[in-house]
């Protein structure tokens, strides 16, 4: 074939061609950046927040519940005549759990739909992705329900209402102490999730401290299947207590071995075990075990069941812990605007740090200098095949 | 000749350095990432291309190979803190083209089992290489395992991300040309008939997947300095389906459809976020209408400018 040396040119000249039809679709910016954001929110009536979340894909459940725990929150504030006047309007977009689309849709509510404040994700990952952007723009950004202690390390911008991973091995250690005066514990964490090692340094950092001795240290991998070898140790030691800061699955194998070896322990976890497949594999082993979780929709207090009860009317089912911590994000950031000198990013950032003694569905929030919540965790017990009852709420 | 076509791809590279500074100024951030991430669709589509419509094989591993680029330098200019010249632009540049070699490696080692498998079970390997890469980055700890990996350098803009489009282009298009790329389109035409006229099949499908996989691994690359973050999620089975929707719906053995077929596939989810929920329905029912119309893709076999000329000259 013969390619005349026009054709050629043209051929190269191709990507070029492409490059304004882009250009064409995505259009100017228009004026103004975030000093005009500004602008406009002293001047209309609205004041617009953004959301992103996982809608639709494989963790689609915790982006919906979050989303209504959101929408829940707004609206309660709407109705009782918004900040100042000015109604809270909510941008939401969906993520697909995909870290890349986050990180795209971030720079939209920021750039396009200058939104004043951002609320997401559930997943660390998302969180630390998206939070990059939301740092880099300097837009005060809330994460529901991100544990991971590396989320809010992002930057100054970035913040969460959720206590990190870390706190609940403490919780979890005073309440062995305290509440069940058990003193000798093991120790059984899975090595490679930083996770299961973060809860099981401060449970045993915080046990010692409180009196108690560990008497045996061991470790797994997530994955393994059989634990004996590391159970048979343990029950050479005789503990009162056994701390398994895993994951549901692993956990549940676990209980099953420790019974079959006769070990007595009392056994313990983090919100790792918050799942109905606990029960089914660890069957008759795991029940009367305890383990430390965010929320219960069985604690008592007036502030969780009036929030039970509105969640229930307006959507006709029981409040996950990812809505409660969702409808506790949008009142904490509606909290720091009403609180904040002037309707600007930098000004929402610095009032919600000074965040203090704000009564959440999921207890008490005081945001510290990492901008991570100091907040109670609540304890619950296995009780039967997938039942949980809520024992008690331990502060930190 | 030479020195025309020299001078061409320097005033291009000029005009894309120029264009960097002038969408940087005038584009909000949002369009622009848009705009990039169809570019690092271009490359992944154009790379796949070549397998998948000019080789004839069916690879479904493609991101495998994208995250194996991907990895590999991030772990140059991230993990491992070997100097901070691979924080600058040109230390990233290199790193990226390691990603491409490591790719390039990958592609070897799944090119090997081609030789023996053809059709469906081929795709069943890539698929099965494409998920093995991604188990492993999730179960190394040293790349931030399942959490991801934050804190890569943001170095690939505009101007490096459409620069390696127009690299691609370029390499690809001369590739087919030269006896090298007859020789992969016949191994697609007729096996048989292009061994019978001497063509070692063997190496021509393996030298397909080596190229190929060296693209997605710079796709990859740029993917990571310029998300500034990576997770093995990004690089799940579903990645690997969009960049063949992108070249079937571009219609297969064409570069210029693939090229077009990154785009829309990149544009058209974020053209439809007005619809919210509802996208994720629109946007397979236009790619299903898309095919109806058109159903060897929007240019068939044929490079946008015989389209044209076909046209011209009936």
């Amino acid at each position: 074939m013969k390619i005349s040396m026009k054709n050629r040119c043209f051929q190269l000249a191709l990507p070029l061609l492409v490059l304004p039809l882009l250009i064409i679709v995505g259009c100017v910016k228009k004026e103004g950046g975030v000093a005009s954001a500004v602008a406009n929110a002293a001047a209309s009536n609205e004041i617009w927040l953004g959301e992103y979340g996982s809608m639709t894909g494989s963790e689609s459940t915790f982006g919906v519940s979050t989303h209504k725990g959101i929408l829940m929150a707004l609206d309660e504030v709407n109705k009782t005549g918004g900040i100042n006047g000015k109604k809270l309007q909510l941008k939401s977009y969906d993520d697909q759990g995909q870290a890349a689309e986050a990180v795209t849709i971030i720079t939209k509510l920021i750039t396009r739909d200058k939104v004043m404040l951002l609320l997401g994700e559930v997943a660390s990952s998302r969180s630390i992705a998206a939070g990059a952007i939301a740092q880099q723009y300097k837009i005060p950004m809330v994460s529901p329900s991100s544990t991971n202690p590396k989320v809010t390390q992002v930057g100054d911008y970035i913040f969460r209402v959720c206590f990190i991973d870390p706190f609940q091995g403490s919780v979890m250690a005073r309440f062995a102490i305290n509440n069940l005066k058990l003193k000798k514990a093991a120790v059984l964490r899975d090595i490679k999730a930083d996770y299961s090692v973060g809860l099981a340094n401060y449970f045993v950092d915080e046990y010692k401290k409180m009196g108690g001795e560990i008497v045996a240290d061991v470790s797994y991998s997530s994955g393994d299947v059989d634990f004996k070898s590391q159970l048979t140790l343990i029950k050479g030691k005789n503990p009162d207590v056994l701390f398994i800061p895993g994951y549901y699955t692993e956990v549940g194998l676990v209980a099953r071995q420790t019974r079959e070896l006769g070990v007595k322990a009392v056994l313990m976890g983090g919100d790792g075990w918050d799942s109905e497949k606990l029960t089914e594999i660890g069957s008759d082993a795991i029940i009367g075990g305890y383990f430390s979780n965010h929320y219960s929709h069985e604690d008592k207090s007036p502030v969780v069941q009036n929030f039970v009860a509105q969640f229930k009317a307006k959507y006709g089912e029981v409040p996950s812990g990812l809505a409660a911590q969702g409808y506790d994000a949008a009142m904490v950031a509606v909290d720091a605007i009403k609180r904040s000198t002037e309707l600007s990013p930098k000004a929402i950032r610095d009032s919600l740090s000074q965040t203090k003694n704000f009564q959440g569905v999921t207890g008490m929030i005081t945001i510290n200098e990492e901008r991570n919540a100091v907040k109670p965790a609540v304890v619950l017990k296995v009780v039967g095949p997938q039942k949980f009852s809520y024992v008690t709420t331990i502060n930190p | 000749m030479k020195i025309i076509q020299k001078s061409i791809l320097l005033i291009i590279a000029l005009a894309i350095f120029g264009l960097n500074y002038f969408l940087e100024d005038n584009v909000d951030g949002y369009v622009l990432r848009v705009i990039i991430n169809c570019g690092i669709g271009m490359i992944l589509a154009m790379s796949l291309n070549l397998i998948n419509g000019c080789a004839g094989q069916f690879s479904l591993g493609h991101a495998g190979f994208m995250g194996v680029g991907a990895y590999a330098s991030a772990l140059i200019t991230t993990v491992l803190t070997l100097s901070p010249f691979f924080k600058t632009d040109l230390g990233v540049g290199c790193a990226i083209l390691t990603g491409g070699l490591a790719a390039a490696v990958a592609g070897y080692l799944v090119g090997l089992p081609s030789l023996r498998l053809r059709g469906d079970y081929l795709a069943i390997v890539t698929l099965g290489f494409g998920e093995i890469i991604r188990i492993c980055f999730l179960n190394f700890e040293q790349v931030g395992g399942a959490r991801g990996l934050p804190g890569i350098p943001r170095v690939a803009n505009f101007f490096w991300v459409y620069l390696w489009v127009v690299v691609t282009f370029v390499a690809l298009l001369r590739l087919l040309r030269s006896s090298y790329g007859r020789a992969i389109l016949s191994v697609r035409e007729n096996e048989i008939a292009a061994e019978s006229m001497g063509i070692n099949i063997a190496h021509y499908k393996i030298v397909a997947f080596v190229i190929s996989s060296f693209f997605a691994g710079i796709a990859g690359g740029l993917f990571a300095h310029f998300q500034s973050f990576i997770d093995p999620n990004s690089f799940v089975f579903n990645k690997s389906v969009e960049v063949v929707i992108m070249v079937v719906i571009g219609g297969m053995g064409s570069l210029s459809g693939a090229m077009l077929g990154g785009i829309i596939v990149t544009l058209l989810p974020e053209l439809l976020r007005a619809f919210d929920n509802y996208r994720m329905v629109i946007f397979p029912l236009i790619l299903i209408i898309l095919m109806l119309v058109r159903p060897r893709g929007i240019f068939g076999h044929k490079e946008i400018w015989e389209l044209f000329r076909k046209k011209a000259s009936s």
